[in-house]
């Protein structure tokens, strides 16, 4: 990715868009955090927000017709905040402390006419760059247009407070000098660099300057400018935000211009303008305004909070409401694409994004409800393949997955063979590495009914699709397989694939496409086992695995198993083409075990039913957060020996091994009368392991096997530590990059373990 | 890492080949390219370091994960 490219990905991302009412706004007033506190009433922070954005609030505040409120999105559940006179009730609080630095002089000299809103508005601004300016007022006070149009709202101590405020700047008052007459016309045009003609108190009819059909001196829109040079005018309009808006606008046009530079560059998003930010009103309950009080513009504080909280405080944030990884790293796409860009830019030194980018499950739920398909997914992975590509990925993020992976592809579990008897395929079964490693028993029923349902020749093929190493982002190992997948196809003669797991079919498709591939639920939805299950009276909720998420026809197929079934279903709130991860996808599992484990957590919370799943890792992955959860298998082919399915144990990492292992040894033996594959001599040790440190070497992704390897070597070398006040033994292997300890004693004809655990610094000694 | 990281209990703990008792001492270790010595219960004879649990699963992932993310 480069810059071009980063940008293009941030722009996707709309959550710092500004919400409508600040887009609405002529000066763009922050109108969100504005409302925020005094929703909080918080006046003096409102004020500062208030004073941030606007010249002159006290006035401004008072008489803002605000445009904001039309466009308010809360208007489209209930009525619009009542913005106009959150501002009046907040301007009439008292204002926190304010030091007004006057700018160092810049020696040049602005005449302003008129002394109406924009004329302060362009004195203001003017002046706090650093120009003398001179306001020309044909009253005696200044000011009077405003004391003159608004009686009511604007008291005469708050126009000559906010006057004194412009004194204070250094701002001089010509008053009693009409502009609209020649004399001080042509004054101001021989001593002045610029002039700001404020048409919102003056008329400019002495003014030599280029008019419209209607009379009207023609103004640039935006620039302020008139057709004669050094001469803006603004204000001809009855709105004052209007009015502070275009007298503001006249300030930079003046500033630019004496400085001599484009008077239009990068001034686009000055004004209202369209965001591009989406809020979701799904879940939002209509709520009525506050009702000021009779003849009134402004709350009592109160009312005012009240009316406050009723802001919808409008954000994107879609994907971060969906995803607990999002939400976990604590800020949305555009930041983290961001983030991930600086990672994968750093040389030397720390890669504080590597985990942001390693705990994604690349379930792409994000683009799926992000309206400008940000899609999350393809961000970390293309990071990871980049990380892999220049030797950056933490050895630690995936090794256990990849090693998984590699014990799948082995002789101990890997395999290719045609239906007995049969010459040739028609099909070949592919269960994948996690429904072998699941429900082993359920594989071998599986099988036979295909061989007996599909005529042709069913062939059987044990072995991983290559996920792992697809979501690991390890592109090399990823083609190495898939291309020996496909020899091992074209050996069987080209059959079509028949995938029980959708990583695998998801997989096939992206990296495989020339190998015909269906699910099992469509084939068994042909042609559907006898139902055999008795509970199948029962409701229950569809966990679709992230892989379906664009598979509808699958999804269906899987609906029509279990409607053939008997089984009422429920459909998840975020279900179908907005199902969430389970826990396991992309390695999160491998990368970030807690959040992964807050991942299943939170899917399993979704409803109190039991749910069905049709993927043996989303299964197991929620049953161990305590989950009731079945396997579609479940229901046509029951294991007898588990009454009750749905709480049947997530099988541990060694068990999952073994299982595969088994499964080989047992179809190889029973189907086509082969001997299995000879055990190594380190499986011969017996372990005798507690259910407890079982679990520990779980958590910590020991095998049972790395203790047979630890084992075998301490009792051959004679290379352990003893304690004698137990009798135990401390020895420590290391068969890969990982080095294991275990804590043991002889029993019998094998060994007790006591604990094992791991490190993966080397130790050379002394 | 400094000897706070050796238990009193680590010293319990004997070379079963050399039949001695642990002492502490310094010892190299390496990740990913980098080198430190680190005081560590180990046997005087055969220089068979233990690795506690606590060392294990503390201080030495700590300090992986560091250089795993430099």
């Amino acid at each position: 990715m480069d810059q071009k490219g980063l940008r293009e990905l941030e722009y996707r991302c709309i959550q710092e868009e500004p919400p409508w009412c600040t887009a609405a706004c002529p000066i763009h007033v922050d109108v969100r955090t504005f409302v925020g506190h005094m929703g909080h009433e918080r006046w003096a922070d409102a004020w500062k927000v208030l004073r941030k954005h606007m010249p002159l609030p006290a006035i401004l505040g008072r008489i803002c017709d605000a445009p904001c409120e039309s466009r308010c999105k809360r208007g489209e559940a209930g009525d619009a905040i009542r913005i106009g006179a959150l501002e009046r009730t907040c301007v009439q609080t008292e204002p926190p402390a304010l030091r007004i630095l006057p700018m160092p002089s810049n020696g040049k000299r602005v005449a302003v006419a008129g002394s109406g809103l924009s004329s302060l508005t362009a004195a203001w601004d003017l002046a706090r760059k650093g120009y003398a300016v001179t306001v020309f007022e044909a009253r005696q006070q200044p000011g009077a247009g405003l004391r003159r149009f608004h009686p009511h709202q604007l008291p005469s101590e708050i126009i000559e407070e906010e006057i004194d405020k412009l004194s204070s700047l250094g701002i001089t008052f010509e008053l009693g000098c009409d502009p609209d007459s020649e004399e001080i016309a042509s004054r101001i045009l021989d001593s002045f660099n610029a002039i700001y003609l404020g048409l919102d108190t003056v008329s400019g009819r002495v003014w030599n300057v280029e008019r419209d059909d209607q009379g009207a001196i023609c103004v640039d829109a935006k620039s302020q400018a008139t057709r004669r040079t050094g001469l803006f005018a603004g204000g001809q309009t009855n709105s004052p935000v209007w009015q502070t808006a275009q007298g503001r606008w006249a300030a930079i046009s003046i500033d630019r211009y004496l400085q001599g530079v484009s008077l239009t560059a990068g001034r686009d998003k000055e004004g209202p303008f369209e965001t591009r930010l989406f809020i979701s009103l799904k879940d939002v309950a209509p709520l009525p305004a506050v009702p000021l009080p009779e003849g009134q513009g402004a709350y009592p504080p109160a009312d005012a909070r009240d009316e406050a909280r009723r802001c919808l405080q409008c954000e994107c944030l879609e994907c971060v409401k969906v995803c607990a990884y999002l939400e976990k790293f604590g800020a949305y796409p555009k930041k983290y694409a961001r983030e991930i860009y600086n990672n994968l830019s750093i040389v030397i030194g720390e890669h504080p994004a590597n985990r942001l980018i390693n705990s994604c499950s690349l379930c792409g739920l994000c683009e799926q409800v992000c309206p400008n398909d940000f899609a999350m997914q393809d961000l970390c992975l293309e990071a990871r393949r980049t990380m892999v590509k220049n030797g950056k990925m933490p050895p630690a993020a995936h090794e256990f997955a990849l090693l998984d992976m590699a014990f799948s592809l082995s002789n101990r579990f890997a395999m290719a063979r045609h239906q007995p008897g049969c010459e040739t395929s028609e099909y070949a079964f592919f269960p994948g590495c996690q429904l072998c490693a699941s429900a082993p028993g359920q594989v071998t029923e599986v099988y036979a009914h295909l061989r007996a349902t599909l005529a042709g020749g069913v062939g059987l093929m044990l072995g991983c699709c290559g996920a792992p190493a697809h979501w690991a982002g390890s592109q090399a190992q990823c083609d190495g397989h898939t291309a020996d997948f496909t020899t091992q196809w074209e050996s069987l003669g080209k059959p079509q694939m028949i995938l029980a797991c959708a990583s695998c079919l998801r997989l096939f498709k992206e990296h495989l496409p020339m190998i015909p591939a269906v699910s099992l639920w469509s084939v068994l939805d042909m042609h559907p086992p006898q139902v055999k299950a008795s509970e199948n009276s029962r409701t229950v909720a569809v966990h679709d695995p992230c892989t379906t998420r664009h598979e509808a026809e699958l999804q269906a197929c899987v609906r029509r198993l279990l409607d053939k079934a008997g089984v009422a279903v429920q459909e998840l709130a975020l279900g179908q083409e907005e199902t969430e991860c389970c826990g396991f996808g992309g390695l999160m599992q491998n990368a970030n075990s807690d959040l992964a484990h807050e991942v299943a957590q939170r899917r399993a919370g979704r409803d109190p039913v039991d749910y069905i799943a049709y993927c043996a890792m989303c299964r197991d992955n929620l049953v161990a957060t305590g989950k009731r959860i079945l396997h579609l298998l479940d229901l046509y082919f029951p294991d007898p020996q588990h009454t009750d399915p749905a709480l049947r144990p997530r099988p541990g990492w060694t068990q999952r091994q073994q299982n595969r292992a088994w499964l080989k040894s047992k179809l190889l033996k029973n189907l086509w009368n082969e001997v299995p594959p000879e055990m190594e001599s380190h499986q011969n040790i017996k372990l005798e392991i507690s259910r407890q440190v079982a679990e520990r070497m779980d958590r910590r992704r020991i095998l049972e096997e790395d203790l047979q390897r630890v084992i075998q070597h301490a009792e051959a070398s004679g290379e352990r530590l003893f304690h004698p006040a137990s009798g135990h033994y401390k020895a420590a292997y290391a068969p890969h990059k990982v080095t294991f300890w275990v804590e043991y004693s002889p029993t019998g004809d094998g060994y007790v373990v006591h604990n094992a655990y791991a490190h993966r610094m080397e130790v050379y000694g002394p | 890492m400094t000897s706070e990281h050796v238990q009193p209990e680590d010293l319990q703990w004997q070379c079963a080949k050399c039949e001695r008792k642990l002492v502490v001492g310094p010892i190299n270790v390496g990740y990913m390219g980098n080198r430190f010595t680190v005081e560590l219960p180990h046997c005087p004879g055969c220089g068979r370091v233990l690795i506690s649990e606590q060392v294990a699963l503390g201080k030495m992932a700590q300090v992986e994960q560091m250089l795993e993310n430099k």
